[in-house]
């Protein structure tokens, strides 16, 4: 199978199913591929927590180094993404847990609820570092 | 016993309902139970979070080795390390499609799961004990 997915040079030239490029980018288009890539980063940050707890429980130094390099700007700005993948994949794991019992599928629901997880999780995401900078 | 004469599948491979992947509906089912489960830990995870981030060391550890902090940590590094090995799979097999490669990742991403979920196992119950 995995042959014929891909075309080689002096193949003759076959009919492609239409792709992203073709579509109009919908609200549930993009939605669908941001909760696959929030998904995918939080894979990968996940070891951000891991980093830091283990580094916790070896002491003093490794706390302290972990501490600058999260505080740092750089640091700073990975753990807003985080937090931004972690809200994003949350509500849009949400939508589609509504969309598994079956309910949701109609034009103005799937309009809705697409707005909603994009929007919802960026005023989480403004909440939360909020509350850090001024608790 | 109908039916069986319009199907080419034997009667006994419709009732273990298996199908072709040979794994049922187990793979989509834990996906679900981790993701409900998921929603509230990470809400207690950012919670936790918040409240480390302005602690010093001394603090910091005290509050991992809170038994309710330690738990939901727990529960949520175990709970998400199962939610994510299964995501990252299905991401490799929409993907990746030369079958050395494929395999290579899928094991890949097995042991990065449980790395990561016994990594912060570790730590957890080593700063809960040291107290």
């Amino acid at each position: 199978m995995a042959k014929t997915l891909t075309t080689k040079p002096g193949a003759s030239a076959r009919p492609l199913s239409p792709h992203l490029q073709i579509y109009k980018m919908t609200i549930t288009m993009a939605m669908s591929i941001l909760h696959r890539i929030t998904g995918a980063a939080l894979f990968f940050g996940t070891a951000l927590l891991v980093v830091f707890l283990v580094a916790l429980s070896t002491g003093k130094g490794n706390f302290a180094l972990v501490e600058a390099v999260y505080g740092s700007l750089i640091g700073k700005l990975v753990l807003f993404g985080y937090t931004w993948a972690l809200f994003h994949h949350m509500l849009g794991g949400l939508r589609h847990l509504v969309w598994d019992t079956g309910a949701g599928f109609d034009r103005l629901s799937r309009f809705q609820l697409g707005w909603a997880t994009l929007i919802g999780a960026l005023v989480m995401t403004g909440l939360v570092w909020l509350i850090f900078f001024i608790g | 016993m109908q039916q069986a004469s319009s199907s080419l599948r034997t009667p006994a491979s419709r009732v273990r309902g298996l199908g072709a992947a040979k794994s049922g509906t187990g793979h989509f089912w834990l996906q679900r139970v981790t993701a409900v489960a998921n929603i509230p830990l990470t809400i207690a995870f950012v919670i936790i979070i918040l409240m480390l981030a302005k602690r010093d060391y001394a603090g910091a550890l005290a509050l991992v080795a809170h038994p309710v902090a330690a738990i939901l940590l727990l529960l949520f590094i175990l709970s998400g390390a199962v939610h994510m090995r299964l995501g990252m799979q299905v991401i490799i097999e929409d993907y990746v499609h030369q079958e050395g490669a494929k395999i290579a990742l899928l094991m890949l991403n097995t042991f990065f799961a449980i790395a990561m979920a016994l990594g912060a196992t570790y730590a957890i119950l080593r700063i809960g004990f040291a107290g």
